[in-house]
């Protein structure tokens, strides 16, 4: 049997790629990188490269890098929550996840805009747990009825109570990182079950250009030693925050994910590590980051392949839309980024759901990227070789009113060489119109009721909802709100 | 070189953003003792307008908006001794304090606008992104602004706007300044609602609203 070809894109040539390694490593040489956090440089100093404390810039040697890339595991594994099932983030292996972190949820019936409570974030976590195609949540909605301060623990405490899957996510403060490594902990059974299984991937935002903060740096630092896995977001606009070619944003997204890969390891050697990113095409005319714009999906496939022939696990924001609505932009902008995400063989793909320049989550966008990452899997499973020989026996017996409808093979395949897609219209015009003309995101409102109204919420059970909700409560109480949204049960 | 000529090419340095040529026909100028109100009116704004009519036509982007601002704000430093001396006040329409609201570290869009209102003759104190509220009044009041603008990229951000028109009313200072509100979550609707005096999408626009709300112009 001949065997199946994975579908695969790659933008960059060997030369090309070698190149913009080359200027990367001579900008982290000469220039270096801006770091705020005072360990993260002293880790620097510790391991004997040139700080400047005045100027808080640090430059790297190629050793150095070498090391640390030596160091870094190519492949990670993550846990859902029971700990039984693995996901392989390595390889070409791809995992949609919803993108994150919207400030606001759009409602498809008032066809606008609005902030998002806590009974949003239970029905974002409940429908991500549903759809098949999302291998991983992402605490992707702010939640607006709790303090600020604590969005990014309120989040996570949600997340982890509606979903079972691996969850991708990030502090907003340093003291963030406390209560949510006791959270994903308390789910674990234990910070050595945590480090041994990882259950969540943490986000990590360098400000460009070439700059990691306080915080985001004490994430790196933090998640390193706790053996959380970090994905770096570098994430230059062309033009804008970094040079306008792409070849050129290519190079500062390098020297920006290897100085953020460097800090892990000199936290702790052999820190999982996620080169990822968000990078845009700045509008030189809107002044705007659009991330449905084909040459930031360009820019994603080029440093995801970048980070493949470095042997490190990739991640990029991809297969999300600009569209304020789910309209045809939202689906094409959708539909190309996954589908290039996939192609590209990119690990970890966030985007599902987001709309307005990764500002806003739509419940129905989420339950039609589930059906957009489902043709992007079957794309990349490839064409197989199911039968030998492939077709002779069919024709055999061939006559003018031969059909296959009946034939054994075609009952025997066409589930496994078929999708049946759940949103897409296939009916005929007059089926459609009598279902009474929906479009597609009228189809997926409908999709989201069913599947809000049917599907009970697997809820954790008492004991670690009580240790959840200890955690939570202390954070918030520490943080002056005394009392959290009661959390709507179905 | 005639007079004329000069103007010209001053304002076609700014057109192209061409600072070198724009500073050196600035010095040329002084060397040459002409009527420094003159060659502002007639040599460099005339220069900036045509730039904001190419953006408004859609013949210029972002990069050469940008350019042609920073040229005039060099040909301007060149002159501004000179002007001062001269006492020729009149050419600052106004005097302009902006910034990104506290809690906001993205300041693109507030330095395009800073950058474009100090281009076409307004006094500009950038005071940068992050910035507490208070700062926005006290810097406000030190250097006798006509404006305060405040830009916010957040929609949490946003929200600092609206408590900052609170707080000029609680120190009655409401009168003395008038307030433009701008940055992606913003909108007319949102700027009535918190009683701004103006809002603008752009750059360009954010100029037009500055000047019309002086009255010159």
């Amino acid at each position: 049997m001949i065997p199946t070809t994975r579908p695969k894109v790659e933008l960059l040539d060997q030369t090309f790629i070698a190149k913009i390694l080359e200027e990367a490593f001579v900008i982290l040489e000469r220039q270096g990188v801006f770091v705020e956090n005072v360990e993260a440089r002293s880790l620097f100093k510790k391991a004997g490269m040139a700080v400047d404390e005045s100027q808080q810039r640090v430059t790297l040697t190629r050793k150095l890098v070498e090391e640390a890339l030596a160091a870094t595991p190519s492949s990670i594994k993550l846990y859902d929550r029971s700990g039984q099932k693995e996901f392989l983030v390595g390889g070409d292996e791809v995992h949609f996840n919803p993108g994150s972190a919207a400030v606001k949820i759009f409602d498809h019936q008032a066809r606008q805009e609005r902030k998002a409570d806590t009974s949003d974030l239970v029905a974002f976590y409940r429908l991500t747990e549903s759809l098949g195609h999302l291998h991983f949540q992402s605490t992707g909605l702010i939640s607006a009825d709790v303090p600020e301060i604590i969005a990014d623990s309120y989040r996570l405490f949600l997340g982890l109570q509606f979903c079972t899957k691996p969850v991708v996510t990030g502090t907003f403060r340093v003291e963030g990182f406390r209560p949510m490594f006791e959270m994903l902990a308390a789910v674990r059974g234990g910070t050595e079950e945590l480090r041994s299984k990882p259950l969540a991937i943490f986000d990590a935002c360098p400000s460009p250009p070439l700059k990691w903060s306080h915080l985001t740096s004490q994430s790196l630092i933090d998640c390193a030693r706790a053996g959380i896995p970090s994905e770096l977001i570098s994430m230059g606009m062309t033009g804008a925050t970094s040079p306008v070619t792409i070849a050129g944003t290519l190079v500062q997204h390098v020297v920006e994910n290897l100085s953020g890969l460097v800090i892990c390891q000199l936290a702790r050697a052999g820190a999982p590590v996620i080169f990822g990113g968000s990078p845009s095409s700045f509008d030189m005319r809107k002044g705007t980051t659009p991330m449905g714009a084909v040459e930031t999906m360009m820019l994603d496939m080029a440093y995801a392949q970048i980070g493949k022939h470095l042997c490190l696990p990739t991640h990029a924001y991809m297969g999300l839309s600009d569209s304020k609505i789910n309209d045809s932009q939202a689906g094409l902008e959708s539909g190309i980024g996954a589908v290039l995400a996939a192609l590209a063989g990119v690990n970890v793909v966030s985007g599902a759901g987001m709309m307005n320049f990764e500002s806003s989550q739509s419940l129905e966008k989420l339950v039609i990227d589930d059906e957009i990452c489902g043709m992007a899997y079957r794309l990349i499973s490839g064409i197989s070789q199911r039968d030998e020989p492939l077709a002779l026996p069919l024709f055999e017996n061939i006559r003018p009113e031969t059909q296959f409808l009946t034939m054994p093979h075609t009952r025997k395949w066409y589930r496994l060489e078929h999708t049946f897609p759940l949103l897409a219209d296939r009916d005929p015009y007059d089926a459609w119109a009598s279902l009474g003309k929906k479009t597609m995101a009228d189809r997926a409102f409908d999709e989201v009721q069913r599947i809000l109204a049917q599907n009970a919420p697997r809820l954790v059970e008492e004991k670690l909802r009580t240790e959840l909700r200890k955690i939570m409560a202390a954070d918030a109480k520490q943080n002056g709100a005394e009392k959290l949204p009661e959390i709507p049960m179905t | 070189m005639t007079k004329d000529d000069l103007l010209k090419d001053m304002a076609q340095a700014i057109v192209e953003g061409d600072r070198q040529a724009a500073e050196a026909l600035a010095k040329e100028a002084l060397a040459r003792n002409l009527d420094l109100h003159e060659v502002v009116e007639k040599g460099y704004i005339p220069g900036i307008q045509k730039v904001g009519d190419l953006w408004e036509r859609g013949d210029y982007f972002l990069p050469e908006l940008i350019t042609s601002a920073e040229c005039m704000k060099a040909a301007m430093a060149v002159l501004r001794p000179a002007l001062e001396r001269a006492r020729i006040a009149d050419v600052s329409l106004g005097k302009v304090v902006i910034g990104t609201i506290e809690g906001d570290i993205h300041d693109i869009g507030k330095n395009l606008v800073a950058s474009m209102l100090s281009a076409n003759g307004f006094e500009v104190s950038d005071l940068g992104a992050d910035v507490k509220l208070e700062r926005f009044i006290q810097s406000a009041l030190d250097m006798k602004a006509d404006f305060i603008c405040l830009s916010a990229l957040l929609t949490t951000t946003m929200l600092g706007q609206r408590r900052f028109m609170e707080l000029l009313k609680e120190r009655g200072l409401r009168s003395q300044f008038k307030v433009l509100v701008g940055g992606a979550p913003v909108n007319q609707k949102w700027a009535d609602s918190i009683g701004a005096d103006g809002y603008a999408e752009n750059a360009p626009a954010a100029v037009k609203l500055a000047k019309s709300l002086r009255g010159k112009r």
